[in-house]
Parts: C-alpha cells; sequence; structure tokens
C-alpha cells in the first residue's frame, strides 16, 4: 500500500484476527484522569502489569482548575479523580506530568510540544481529539475506556481498518482566515458524519504551507466530521518544528529518522477511497451557529433556511437553533456575545495566542464581556510571558489563566451560565457543552479577539 | 461490568428520533467523574431528562410510561463527538441492550460492543417505517438475532440484515472481552516488537 496512513498501518501490524479486525502495535498512548480510571481497574481485577509502560505518558487535564493549581482542587469529586491518575501511574510505573507539573498541559497540546509524537508513529488516547497528533504524520485517534485498558495490558489495539479519504485545499489563504475557519469549513461541507469510517490524509498546497501549529488545529477537528482521525505528510515543516525538542531524536538518532519520516509521504500514484478538493479562496473567517460542528457559516453569511435541510434532519435543525436563539435567515454579525474562551486542544497554542494578542493589542476588552484566556500547557503559559503577550493582554484588560481543558468542555469551574453566547475557540458547540444551557459559537482566535474588543461577533478582518 | 451473553432479543423499543446525537447529551461532562463504570444509567440524556431544579421532564421519550423496552431507536449519526465509554456506560446501564439507527459514529459504536450492547445499523427506510410502527403501536417488538445476523420488524414482518465482524460476534454470543485475547497473543507482541 502507498498512502501515508497504509504505511504506517501496515508497519505495526502484530496479527490479523481472521475475519476480524487487525491487532495494531502502538507506539504511544496518552492517558488523562477521566477515560482511565476503569481501564486500570480491569488490569489490577487480572493481577496483571502494563506491558509497556515506558510507551504511556499521563497528565490530568480535564478537570484541573484554571486558577490557583499550586492549592489542592476544591472540588471533591475531581480532586479524586485527579488524584486516581497520580495513584494509577505510580502503580504502574509510568511517566506522570501532575497538575502545576512544568510539563503539564492538555495532552494534545503537551504531545507535539515535547517531541513526543512523532512522524510515523501509532499514537491513541481515549479522548476523540487525539487525531491532532496525526498533524505530525502519525496515525493517531481516539478511544474509549475499555480499548485504553487493552493498550495498558498488551500495548495492542484491536480496530478494523478505515477507508481512505484525502481533502486537498488549493490556493492562498485570505487574509484573518485561519487553519480553523478551514475546518470549519471542510466539516460543514462534510456534515458531521460525513467522514465517518474513513481516516483523511489533507493536502493540496494551502496545507503544505500551513506552519505545524495550524496543521495541528485542523487535524484535531477532523473527529467533527466523524473521520477516525486526520493526517498531514511530514515535511520540512514538520522537521523544523521537531526539532531539539525535548523527546525529539538527536544527533546520529535524529539523522536517520529524518532519513525514515521522508519516506512516509503517499506516493505520487496512490489511491483513496474518496477524493475532495476545495478552494481555500472560498473561505471567510467561520462562526457555528447550531449545536453541532457542522452547522457553521462565512461571518457575512445568514443562518440557512430550514428548507435547506433534508427532511429526516429538520426537526433537529429546529431544535438545535431554538437552543441557541437564533432563527433562519438571521445573520450572526453584530449579534451581542457575554463570553469569550481562547484556548482548548483545538486553539490553546502560542501561534493562537500571538494571533489573539495581534488583535487586542491597543484595544479594550469590551465591558459586556468576560473572556477567559487559557493556555493549553505551561509551555505555552511560559512563552506567553516571554513574548510579552501576557502584559498586551493584561493592558487590554484580559487575565491570563493556568492551562487546562477549562471552559471547552466545563468539567471545572469555568461553565457558561444558561442562556449565555460564548465565542469559543475550542471544538465543540453541543448542547451544554460549555455549560448546562450555555450558547457556544466556535470560532477562530481572530474572531474570538473581534467579539472580545466589540462585545458582539464582529468579522476581525477589519482589525487585521 | 456484567458481561451478559447476547443471542437473540425479542422486546419493545423506545422511539429517540433526533439525527446527531452525540455523546455530550448521552451523558455531560460534569457526570465524567467517576472511578468505576456504575451507576451512570441515572444520567443517561440527563439534561433532557431532567431541569435544571432536578424536575422530570415529562414531554422527554425516557420519562413517557408508553415507551418501554431495551431497544433504543435513534436517529441518524448516533453516538457522534466524544469517545466517552461513560456513554456507552450509561446506555447499558440504564438497561438497554441493542440501538438500531441508519448510522453510527465510530467511537461510541466500539465502546457500546466492547460492553455488550449491540449496535444495529439499518436503511433510512427500515428506520423510519419502525418510527412509524412505534408510534401507531408503542408495543411493536422488535426481534434482535445476533447468529443469524438479522433485525426483525414484528408490525410490518420486515427484516434485514446487519453487519458485524465475526470476532466481536463471536465475543457478544460468548462473554469474551479483547484484553483476554490481547494478551494470549505475547508472543506475537514480542516478535514483532524484535523485527521492528
Amino acid at each position: 500500500m502507498n498512502t501515508l496512513f497504509d504505511k504506517i498501518w501496515d508497519s505495526h501490524i502484530v496479527h490479523k484476527v481472521e475475519d476480524g479486525p487487525t491487532q495494531l502495535y502502538i507506539d504511544r498512548l496518552y492517558c488523562h484522569e477521566v477515560t482511565s480510571p476503569q481501564a486500570f481497574d480491569d488490569l489490577r481485577s487480572r493481577g496483571i502489569k502494563c506491558l509497556r509502560p515506558d510507551r504511556i505518558y499521563c497528565m490530568p487535564d480535564h478537570n484541573i482548575p484554571t486558577k490557583n493549581q499550586d492549592k489542592p482542587i476544591e472540588e471533591p469529586v475531581s480532586r479524586k479523580q485527579v488524584e486516581t491518575l497520580t495513584r494509577n501511574a505510580h502503580e504502574f510505573g509510568l511517566t506522570h506530568f501532575g497538575m502545576k507539573h512544568p510539563k503539564n498541559g492538555i495532552i494534545h497540546v503537551v504531545g507535539p510540544e515535547l517531541g513526543l509524537t512523532l512522524p510515523g508513529m501509532t499514537i491513541v488516547c481515549g479522548d476523540s481529539h487525539t487525531s491532532t497528533h496525526g498533524a505530525m504524520g502519525a496515525v493517531a485517534f481516539g478511544i474509549g475506556t475499555s480499548e485504553v485498558g487493552m493498550v495498558l495490558a498488551s500495548q495492542c489495539i484491536l480496530q478494523q481498518k478505515p477507508k481512505s479519504m484525502r481533502i486537498n485545499v488549493e490556493g492562498e489563504l485570505g487574509k484573518g482566515v485561519t487553519a480553523k475557519d478551514v475546518a470549519l469549513y471542510i466539516i460543514s461541507k462534510m456534515t458531521t458524519s460525513g467522514a465517518t469510517g474513513y481516516f483523511v490524509e489533507y493536502a493540496g498546497s494551502a496545507i503544505r504551507s500551513m506552519s505545524m501549529e495550524s496543521r495541528l488545529t485542523l487535524c484535531n477537528l477532523s473527529i467533527e466530521m466523524g473521520a477516525r482521525g486526520g493526517m498531514v505528510a511530514p515535511d520540512e515543516i514538520t522537521f523544523e518544528y521537531i526539532k531539539g525538542r525535548e523527546y525529539a531524536p538527536q544527533g546520529e538518532e535524529w539523522d536517520k529518522a529524518v532519513a525514515y519520516w521522508k519516506t512516509l509521504p503517499s506516493s505520487e500514484d496512490a489511491v483513496f477511497d474518496k477524493e475532495i478538493t476545495f478552494q481555500a479562496s472560498d473561505i471567510e473567517p467561520r462562526v457555528t451557529y447550531g449545536t453541532n460542528p457542522g452547522m457553521g457559516i462565512g461571518i457575512s453569511e445568514a443562518v440557512p433556511a430550514v428548507e435547506t435541510q433534508p427532511e429526516a434532519g429538520q426537526a433537529s435543525y429546529l431544535k438545535s437553533l431554538e437552543y441557541m436563539g437564533f432563527s433562519a435567515g438571521e445573520k450572526l454579525e453584530g449579534h451581542p456575545i457575554d463570553y469569550v474562551f481562547i484556548g482548548s486542544c483545538t486553539n490553546g497554542r502560542i501561534e493562537d495566542f500571538r494571533a489573539f494578542a495581534e488583535i487586542v493589542k491597543g484595544n479594550k476588552k469590551a465591558e459586556n464581556v468576560t473572556a477567559w484566556i487559557v493556555p493549553g500547557s505551561w509551555g505555552v503559559f511560559r512563552q506567553i510571558e516571554e513574548e510579552g503577550l501576557a502584559a498586551i493582554f493584561a493592558e487590554a484588560g484580559f487575565e491570563l489563566r493556568e492551562p487546562g481543558c477549562s471552559a471547552c468542555l466545563a468539567m471545572n469551574e469555568d461553565k457558561i451560565p444558561a442562556g449565555k453566547y460564548a465565542v469559543s475557540t475550542s471544538n465543540r458547540n453541543f448542547e451544554g457543552r460549555q455549560g448546562q444551557g450555555a450558547r457556544t459559537i466556535l470560532a477562530s482566535p481572530y474572531v474570538a479577539a473581534a467579539a472580545a474588543i466589540t462585545g458582539k461577533i464582529t468579522d476581525p478582518r477589519k482589525f487585521l | 461490568m456484567k458481561k451478559e451473553k447476547f443471542n437473540i432479543i425479542k422486546d419493545s423499543c423506545i422511539p429517540l428520533p433526533l439525527e446527531n446525537v452525540d455523546t455530550d447529551q448521552i451523558v455531560p461532562a460534569r457526570f465524567l467523574k467517576a472511578t468505576t463504570r456504575e451507576g451512570f444509567g441515572e444520567n443517561l440524556f440527563r439534561d433532557w431528562r431532567f431541569d435544571e431544579q432536578g424536575n422530570k421532564i415529562e414531554s422527554f421519550v425516557l420519562n413517557d410510561p408508553t415507551y418501554s423496552g431495551q431497544i433504543l431507536v435513534a436517529g441518524k449519526n448516533f453516538g457522534s463527538g466524544s469517545s466517552r465509554e461513560h456513554a456507552a456506560w450509561a446506555i447499558a446501564d440504564y438497561g438497554f441492550r441493542v440501538v438500531v439507527s441508519s448510522f453510527f459514529a465510530d467511537i461510541h459504536k466500539n465502546n457500546e460492543l466492547n460492553n455488550f450492547v449491540l449496535p444495529v445499523v439499518v436503511t433510512e427506510e427500515f428506520l423510519k417505517e419502525l418510527f412509524d410502527s412505534i408510534y401507531a403501536n408503542p408495543r411493536t417488538e422488535v426481534i434482535v438475532n445476533l447468529p443469524e445476523q438479522t433485525i426483525t420488524n414484528t408490525a410490518t414482518g420486515k427484516s434485514e440484515t446487519f453487519e458485524i465482524n465475526a470476532y466481536k460476534k463471536h465475543c457478544l454470543m460468548n462473554g469474551l472481552d479483547d484484553i483476554d485475547f490481547l494478551l494470549s497473543n505475547k508472543d506475537k507482541i514480542e516478535s514483532w516488537e524484535a523485527q521492528r
């Protein structure tokens, strides 16, 4: 086989079950506190240990507060879950970056940042946004807790081989159009189930010229169109990003690794089960208007009419608009908002905070807006301070918080109140995702910044 | 979690004709803090079942005594979004053994199978007709036959076959799980590592 995906998948096959799934070797398992406790119990109840503890990295991210991380977590149930991860990592001899550890952060930000995620790897985690790591040229996908148990026990997983899809984005992205907008555009065209059963490779000139962090944002959102994962072929941009990172190969090992990584991209004659091409010039800064990430529009567009939806989906569509308090035909630009959240595994990297700073610099936060600025990791937090972005945020009236998943899924205290509108750089606008009754508008860091200083949904291009 | 062997199930259904039911609706994130697999059934569809004060929302189908049964029938793209297996635990713990839809999200489908809940994929036509049958007669029974891989709407007599890989079918019918299987291949894992 000759696609990027096939080359990695095929080289990790340990065993093919007759009439069944493939037993695939896993190079890297990441564990967080929410989806791992029951998996560790599975091992304990059998009296077994991890087969390859050196391939497993643990860190809490979902529950942790974004203030006062030097103090114990106040909420007892969250605290117990985080402590359970600490105890499990210790008992099973696994590397653990606990709360306040200088390497702690959101797993999907930390993995690439430390060079733990490398091209050619198979990577899993009990989290659907594991697709993020595919941006480095890895096969990375989210799994359930029972599957986490399988990997803890055997360093392998049983999986059906997915179908292949290549999505090309050709041309140059316009001013103020980011990887987030590209992803939201693609998902709106594909729908939230349009890539289910597929593993996606993103290609084309617009992807080739994207920075590593932009590719991470793009691949992160693959799951939102149902894809098992998304990936980008490793190239000089990838190698440049990885070089010198703490866990990356060094010296002679580095040269050997790069030589291998250069063999990974799909061959010229690679054939995909499905191939789709989009034009970069068709994409403008985007916002979502509904309760799944496929319900999105360009910032200048209006909410589509009910009749544009397939009949079987119209009831769900109306329910969604009612939840959001929007009507078909309405334009969202100018609509007042209450909260802005920048962060998450989607847009919690330094590039995202630079983009946010570019717009808020010299402006002031709108009075009607509560803004949560949450770095994806302590590494990003430190960089924000070192680059002077923290000072820009403070000057504009924004407070920098401590890293974690935060308001993306509101498992900690960072919850958007019922009925309030939040422009959020995260990945899901599902009902109640950011708090019971919260209304989420997904967007890029530029759109979030423009909303934060104007207090309403605003086209960011006028500030760039 | 008990591994109840799966064979043939004949029961009435609970209809949920919404599309894109995501795992955040099946079990909201704030209920993911448990460290065991038990008790998630009470939070199944929590925010559709109960209001913010914890009162039952009478109009939601799980609160409607008209409908009962171990078979959940849902609209297209069931279980999209988060990989949380808690969603499958909630479905199993509530008492469902089968979920019928015209389309499932991948991760959730695996999670159901790993918890001895059978996801049955049917055609759009079969699904629409099944909703019609259930609304016409809430006691309508469906027969899900795993050995034969068939599903039958007893109201219309219509039957369809469904896909499941032979390995997983064997696991479901015999109450086996994947960790046992993987560890029985330990020699293969070690020889793969050695030749790498």
